[in-house]
């Protein structure tokens, strides 16, 4: 195919003097290309994320409550008036616990059920459809669910009755002390699945040549887990974390749903302070210095993880530049 | 029904940065008032019936009467208003007609230059319609709103509940309900719920213990200067302390919800849960949507915050607020005469019979549906004074942290000093 081709291309363009210039030119071409059919994508990039992300810092150096002109500047004020602040630095605090449960609880979690529905068992089809559904739910739908019933002598508290563990019934969603769990507990019900489903892929890519050729050197079970499946899982696993810290950072719907940060703020995110003062409040400067930090933090950890972490699974996998 | 039905679900968090508003900013400049046929936007949150009919019913009847004035109503559910009202009054063309709740969060978007002052077109009949009730649509002395509706809270009672604990008469003291607390828990039954998980509620009791610890005077000084000064805010604190020392409500209030579903405070009244309930006017309707009993009417009573010994406030004040609505400026004459049709016979005695809230005109009081609204209606009306409640009545950032303040003591955390410096600090700005 290719011997035939080039003679053909190079007769369309008889006036190809050089190799060299003939690449130049097509490269110009390229360019061109790119910047057609990259032009709009990169417009809306352009106004519906970097002006927003722009206004939203300009904003946060006001007092503003939404309406008046914006005529009270107070620099970094804000900034320093959200770390002054105690329900903040709780919020910021309730993030990371949530993002540290996550790898600690649920990568485990979902690695093991991963392999698992990976083995050739009975009504498999039916257990990855179940363990996957709760993550089609939405976020609203779910939390409205689960206010349903872990409310006071709902559901869970009939379950654990009826299970001989009345013992373990406690107020889920009013207990200061234990609201944040509960809330943990519902999101990794909710993306549990998603964590499977992103695995069991992960595992369609370990061959199966390796496993034989670590079980016929006499390698046990754990030690084939160990020593060759974990590692060619890792840059699934990698991904993974990153979606969850950052999803961990952000985490809102269910929160405001279910306890809007309470009681008494032991459950307040990030997200929901930033509602909360934003839009509640009317406090629209100060909600966007909130907004800024949230984001802020996200990228940084964005940054550090892909060029930390993610390295080594993107490493090649960029295009080389035309030209 | 209408007034607190702030169940916050799904406020919009599409983006990391959701509060970019459009960069365009208010002009002061006022608009020439349109002559000839003129086309009213409004945005009111009659969702659901029996009120979403009313309205119909409403623009359909004015535009016969009216035919230059053409009404395109807008229903939006009940907590998009905190969202959408703002970015409306930012924006270009915003809604000429929109849900007010008056007093704090009007006096926040008159700032905007886009809600009309429209004093001069409701002064020969608003007093006549609305009574001494239109003042809290009023913003340093000008009328920016017109309600509808007046609401007042009290308690709401199981009258079958109340009988099985030997209670015979509502509790007209603190002592008196606190007996009728310990009587009904010893017959294993929940003698309060509320919602606490909504925080409004728990802020009810704050309120009304300052309204009852608080003189007339003190009350509405600290409010116009957004100020906790007296002694006495910090009395009413140490009166919520000790109540909730009594451990009146249902167990895991902090946890639940005021009006969502059975297992909701209004819920648990309603199926016969818990005994009693400090809520508004709407909560009979609230409540039967909650439940199968058809007989629910019959059931339930009501009384009003009982008296507090040793208080300055009036043990006959009550705490309330009401439903109305505001212009903007591009049509505010035609704007102020729709409302003033809201104010009339016909529409009001549609709003009190159909069971919708209290009419904001007397004549139309006569209709309302049972016994004990019109009971409600006329100790509300005859109350020698009113406190609207005072995340409404303080700017809207101060009745935040009022309501988060109280919230806060209602789930073991927090004392009486701490809920007056929470809404002073607020009130100085800070976070």
């Amino acid at each position: 195919m290719t011997t035939a081709t080039t003679p053909v291309r190079t007769a369309a363009r008889p006036s190809a003097p050089a190799p060299g210039r003939r690449a130049k030119r097509s490269g110009l071409g390229k360019r061109l290309e790119l910047a057609l059919l990259l032009g709009p994508a990169l417009l809306v990039f352009v106004g519906f994320v970097l002006v927003p992300i722009g206004i939203a810092a300009f904003y946060s150096l006001f007092e503003w409550n939404g309406f008046g002109p914006l005529d009270d500047f107070i620099g970094l004020d804000n900034y320093a008036d959200a770390f002054k602040g105690g329900v903040f630095q709780g919020a910021i605090v309730h993030n990371l616990i949530i993002a540290g449960l996550s790898i600690v609880v649920q990568l485990p979690l979902s690695i093991g059920l991963a392999m698992l529905l990976n083995r050739k068992l009975r009504g498999r089809a039916v257990l990855r459809a179940l363990v996957f559904a709760p993550y089609v739910l939405s976020e609203a739908i779910t939390a409205v669910i689960w206010v349903l019933m872990l409310q006071p002598n709902g559901f869970a508290d009939q379950v654990l009755k009826g299970a001989g563990l009345g013992g373990l019934v406690h107020q889920w969603l009013a207990d200061p002390g234990i609201v944040l769990y509960t809330l943990f507990a519902v999101i990794t019900w909710k993306y549990v699945g998603f964590g499977i489903i992103l695995l069991l892929a992960g595992l369609q890519g370990v061959p199966a040549e390796l496993r034989e050729a670590a079980a016929l050197d006499g390698a046990s079970a754990w030690q084939i887990t160990r020593h060759v499946v974990l590692p060619l899982l890792g840059p699934t696993i990698r991904i993974w974390i990153f979606l969850s810290v950052i999803g961990s950072l952000q985490l809102f719907d269910i929160v405001w749903i279910m306890t809007t940060g309470g009681p008494a703020n032991a459950s307040t995110t990030m997200a929901t302070y930033l509602v909360d003062h934003g839009f509640k409040r009317y406090e629209f400067g100060f909600g966007s210095a909130v907004a800024v930090i949230l984001f802020v933090i996200c990228f940084v950890f964005a940054l550090l993880y892909q060029r930390f972490a993610l390295r080594r699974d993107t490493q090649g996998a960029l295009t080389r530049m035309v030209g | 029904m209408f007034a607190k039905h702030r169940i916050p679900v799904l406020a919009a968090l599409a983006a990391v940065v959701p509060l970019a508003l459009s960069a365009c900013s208010g002009g002061t400049e006022a608009p020439a008032q349109p002559s000839g046929p003129v086309t009213l936007t409004w945005w009111h949150n009659g969702t659901t019936d029996p009120i979403k009919s009313i309205w119909e019913k409403v623009v359909a009847d004015y535009h016969q009467a009216h035919p230059d004035v053409t009404i395109k109503a807008q229903p939006l559910q009940n907590e998009d208003f905190p969202t959408k009202v703002p970015l409306a009054l930012q924006g270009a063309e915003p809604p000429d007609v929109y849900q007010s709740w008056g007093a704090g969060d009007l006096a926040s978007q008159i700032t905007s230059g886009k809600v009309a002052d429209i004093t001069e077109f409701t002064k020969p009949w608003i007093t006549q319609t609305t009574g001494k009730f239109g003042e809290n649509w009023q913003v340093d002395g000008k009328q920016y709103g017109v309600p509808f509706e007046q609401h007042f809270v009290g308690f709401w009672y199981r009258k079958d509940l109340f009988q099985q604990a030997g209670i015979t008469t509502p509790p007209k003291t603190m002592d008196e309900l606190n007996t009728a607390v310990t009587q009904l828990k010893a017959k294993n039954i929940a003698p309060i719920a509320v919602g606490g998980k909504d925080r409004w509620p728990d802020a009810f009791y704050y309120n009304y213990f300052a309204i009852r610890e608080c003189s007339i005077d003190v009350l509405k000084q600290s409010v116009k200067a957004v100020k906790l000064e007296d002694p006495c805010w910090t009395k009413a604190g140490q009166d919520l302390k000790n109540f909730l020392a009594t451990q009146p409500f249902q167990t895991g209030f902090a946890g639940t919800p005021a009006q969502q579903g059975a297992g909701s405070s209004a819920g648990l009244v309603a199926n016969g849960k818990a005994a009693m309930e400090l809520q508004g006017d709407w909560e009979p309707g609230t409540m039967s949507s909650l439940t199968e009993d058809k007989q629910l009417d019959s059931k339930v009573g009501w009384f009003p915050f009982p008296s507090v010994a040793g208080g300055q406030g009036d043990p006959a004040a009550v705490l309330g607020g009401g439903d109305g609505f505001a212009c903007t400026t591009r049509a505010s004459k035609a704007c102020a005469d729709f409302l003033q049709y809201l104010g009339t016979e016909p529409v009001q005695t549609q709003l009190a019979a159909q069971g919708a809230g209290l009419p904001v005109n007397t004549v139309a009081a006569k209709s309302l549906k049972t016994d004990t609204l019109r009971a409600v209606y006329d100790y509300g009306t005859k109350a020698p004074y009113l406190q609207m409640y005072f995340d409404r009545a303080f700017p809207t950032a101060v009745g935040a942290a009022l309501n988060d303040a109280v919230a806060n003591m209602f789930a073991g955390q927090g004392t009486p000093e701490g809920i007056v410096t929470a809404v002073n600090q607020a009130a100085a700005g800070n976070k």
